[in-house]
């Protein structure tokens, strides 16, 4: 049997794909991806139109897809996360049906349940042997965990597996295995390296950053939650990891040895993983290159798929034992909803990625904020879009006080027990506005551009077009 | 009480905004070093419009200002007195005159004001040779003088010796300056540490200045805040000794005794002293008498 | 007294606003340019304005590019851009 085709063209063509099918694509390889546009430049040079894309991720690298967008060849688009480059496009109206915006746990789930069939997966692949079986962690293109990838590759019709390293068969520690596997494809390149993963991560110098991470690190301290078996997931943000940081010395001084780390992973909780403040890392994407290092050479760091981080639809899922998860935030109001999917104009910029996952499962959700950012408060009245629901935070931390949901009194009987400067959020907002002003509201488009779906795949807002210019 | 004190460069807006929620008892707007000269007017009048505007929420306020040899320090006093910041930091305080000069033209512009005379304080920073040998002249020159403050980076320059993160070579400059305030009845301050990432450095820096007597420390990083700030407040078992104290000198007053021990030692007036004072900052630190007793 | 010679102040920076001034006959004009200026262009201009007003100047071409600072951030770059047009620094 032979896998190996001569191009992506002729993968296209033998994998059947015809007019209103669904393609998908993984962001591993962030804006360092080259496969998307390679793959669908062909589609769109073949003629087939009124496709819909479905990828884990969209990033500025995939900005020619707005070609094929008004070419007709694209004409839906679900994902769970867009860069503010191609948010911008995409909040001018440019779509006659709106983005489906799912998790990353709410995208393996709809897609195992069979809500949201794929026809065609092509599937980026830094290492692969001829049948198929690939991996992230090998080669030039090397991405670490293909964690998103595992859903697409279970469930598609056709499963494309594209890789610029082949590998003698069988290739040793797959992640993704030929089984599912229908053509492989060798390319110059897969991706960019230096978009794909960056050098090393610093900790922010910034002032501000610093303090709210002390706090942040300070209220998974005095939170009850901070003893052995201790687990714990945080973004790649200057902050977040300023909090990871501390939180690591914090452990360290008190000698308390944690279960798990979990997400995103960063060469932070790599460290923190060889200190001895976790057991294991459980890693559904590697941010820097200390992350890649070490899931490929530690066998404590293990690669997980997108369904068993966060699928709601899963028979159980990590988010769900996980204790604290530090997240970030555009915008939060005083009901906590939490906006990250649009910036402060109402423009796409982000996506929900695994916030509401890891909100809606772990113990404590905290969010990570400064009071206000370029003159703009970070708490609203209302959000301009509700990425992650009220019920599923817990604290918001600035650098003015830390405001705690109230559902949530333990926490905050905790907290001011421990002397941390605990604010109601509405006196939060006041106290913003006084030193930042009230900004004026801006008017919401007519158009709906977006459907924002949350954990329990139910849709719980609109983004709506963003007019002038 | 001024257990830390942070830099803050006057020309970076971001910075200047965020004063009041970086941690640090006072904040230092700095006009000097941190400020090129072609940007002395900018800077001067950012911090004016950040003490006039915002809300430092209790925080204080101390601008050190360009040294009384250069072209800007008048300015500098005349565009941010009438804000009424708590200090005014002095570089480069040489000798008891410098330090007059800056009080007289101070008490000038309080009266202009209507401010009442020395309701801004001034606190030389000593940071040359001359200025730790001068610094009880200093510290001791006017009644606008509350605190001295050591500054070991241009110190080291001016003793031709290496700034090192152990300070061996502050040694001298560390205890001579305590000596000096005390003896003046005035506060004293440490130079920062200014290693940014060092977090267990910062913790032995600012435990020696503590133990030589220092009131308290500055930083120049916001990091550093909490370890200074942890460092100069009284231990739980202070304030409880504190407390101890003060209960002992009330009943020796009932009972009509002159002279009273605890623990087996006499309690004298500086004991009592010291106890007042840990009181003070216990009670402001909101740190309550232990129940147990 | 007026604007004798264009001058400049403030960066462009995050939380900082960068401001230009030049004489101008007979007119006084704002420029706004804001990352902000949906949310607060409106109190931009009048802070601008009230600080042109408050230091007597009338004829002058005023442009402000504004990174997100606070009013009173804006405010001093746009006096410290007086006072260097005015040649008093």
């Amino acid at each position: 049997m032979n896998k190996l085709v001569n191009s992506i063209r002729e993968a296209i063509s033998l994998s059947g794909l015809k007019d209103g099918m669904t393609v998908s694509f993984h962001h591993h390889l962030r804006n360092g991806d080259y496969v998307l546009n390679m793959v669908m430049d062909e589609i769109a040079n073949m003629g087939i139109k009124d496709l819909t894309v479905n990828a884990s991720s969209l990033f500025d690298t995939h900005m020619p897809l707005v070609g094929h967008i008004k070419n007709g060849v694209v004409t839906t688009v679900m994902t769970d996360y867009i860069a503010a480059g191609l948010g911008r496009e995409f909040s001018r109206g440019i779509m006659k049906n709106p983005i489906q915006f799912r998790t990353h746990g709410g995208r393996p789930a709809d897609i195992a349940l069979g809500k949201t069939p794929i026809d065609v997966a092509f599937i980026a692949a830094p290492a692969s042997d001829s049948m198929g079986n690939c991996s992230g962690k090998y080669g030039k293109s090397a991405c670490g965990s293909l964690g998103y990838a595992y859903a697409d590759a279970m469930h598609a019709k056709k499963v494309v597996v594209i890789t610029d390293n082949l590998v003698s068969y069988p290739l040793e520690d797959w992640s993704i295995s030929e089984d599912y596997v229908d053509f492989v494809v060798t390319v110059d390149a897969v991706g960019d390296p230096k978009g794909i993963v960056s050098g090393t991560t610093k900790i922010t110098r910034d002032p501000v950053g610093l303090v709210m991470a002390q706090n942040a690190a300070k209220v998974i301290e005095a939170s009850g939650l901070l003893k052995d078996g201790f687990s714990f997931q945080t973004g790649a943000g200057g902050a977040s990891l300023a909090a990871a940081k501390f939180l690591k010395d914090i452990m360290l001084r008190k000698g308390i040895q944690g279960s798990f780390g979990l997400g995103g992973i960063t060469g932070y909780m790599v460290d923190m993983l060889r200190s001895g403040c976790f057991q294991k890392l459980m890693d559904v994407q590697c941010f820097d290159l200390g992350a890649v290092e070490s899931i490929r050479t530690d066998s404590r760091h293990q690669e997980i798929s997108a369904m068993h981080y966060a699928s709601p639809a899963a028979k159980s899922a990590v988010v769900d034992s996980l204790d604290v998860v530090i997240l970030g935030a555009t915008e939060i109001d005083t009901d906590f909803n939490v906006n990250v999917h649009t910036d402060s104009n109402g423009y796409i910029m982000g996506g929900s990625g695994g916030h509401s996952d890891t909100a809606a499962g772990s113990k404590l959700s905290m969010i990570i904020a400064p009071m206000f950012r370029a003159r703009l408060p970070i708490v609203t009245d209302r959000v301009n879009c509700i990425s992650t629901p009220g019920k599923d935070i817990d604290v918001l931390v600035t650098q003015g006080g830390i405001a705690v949901n109230p559902k949530n009194i333990e926490l905050k009987n905790n907290l001011i027990a421990a002397g941390l400067n605990v604010v109601d959020i509405h006196d939060l907002k006041e106290k913003t506005e006084r030193i930042t002003g009230k900004p004026h509201r801006l008017p919401k488009g007519d158009k709906i551009v977006a459907e924002v779906i949350g954990h329990d795949l139910s849709i719980q807002d609109y983004i709506y077009n963003v007019k002038g210019e | 009480m001024r257990r830390s004190m942070l830099f803050l460069p006057g020309n970076n807006p971001n910075m200047l905004i965020n004063a009041s929620c970086l941690g640090a008892d006072a904040v230092i707007f700095d006009l000097e070093d941190a400020v090129s000269p072609a940007e002395k007017d900018a800077a001067r009048i950012l911090v004016r419009n950040t003490m006039r505007y915002m809300d430092l929420c209790g925080c204080e306020v101390i601008v050190r200002i360009n040294s009384v040899d250069t072209t800007y320090w008048k300015k500098d006093l005349d565009t941010i007195l009438p804000e009424k910041p708590d200090l005014i930091l002095l570089p480069k305080t040489g000798a008891a005159d410098d330090a007059l000069i800056a009080d007289e033209y101070m008490s000038q512009l309080e009266e202009k004001l209507g401010l009442e005379k020395n309701s801004v304080g001034l606190m030389p920073l000593i940071e040359t040779a001359l200025g730790v040998e001068n610094s009880y002249a200093i510290a001791s020159s006017c009644d606008r003088v509350k605190a001295l403050f050591l500054g070991a980076e241009d110190l080291t320059a001016d003793l031709q010796c290496k700034r090192t993160k152990e300070g061996r070579e502050i040694e001298y400059a560390r205890t001579r300056l305590v000596v000096a305030s005390r003896a003046a009845g005035v506060d004293v301050y440490d130079t920062p540490f200014t290693d940014v990432n060092d977090d267990e450095g910062i913790y032995a820096d600012a435990s020696l200045a503590k133990s030589l007597g220092f009131t308290g420390k500055a930083s120049i990083s916001p990091r550093h805040i909490d370890a200074i700030n942890s460092v100069f407040s009284p231990t739980e078992a202070e304030v409880e000794y504190a407390y101890e104290v003060m209960d002992a000198i009330r009943l020796a007053k009932e009972m009509g005794k002159g002279a009273i021990a605890l623990r087996g030692k006499m309690i004298d007036a500086p004991i009592v002293a010291r106890a007042e004072r840990t009181i003070a900052m216990a009670q402001a630190l909101g740190m309550d008498r232990r129940e147990d007793k | 007294m007026e604007i004798l010679k264009s001058a400049s102040a403030g960066t462009i920076e995050s939380s900082d606003a960068y401001v230009e001034i030049e004489p101008k006959e007979g007119a006084l004009d704002i420029q706004i340019e804001s990352v902000v200026k949906e949310q607060f262009g409106e109190e931009i201009k009048a802070a601008v304005k009230d600080v042109l007003d408050e230091n007597g100047v009338k004829n002058a071409s005023v442009r402000v590019v504004d990174r997100g600072a606070l009013e009173c951030v804006i405010r001093a770059r746009v006096e410290t851009a007086i006072l260097r047009g005015k040649g008093e620094e």
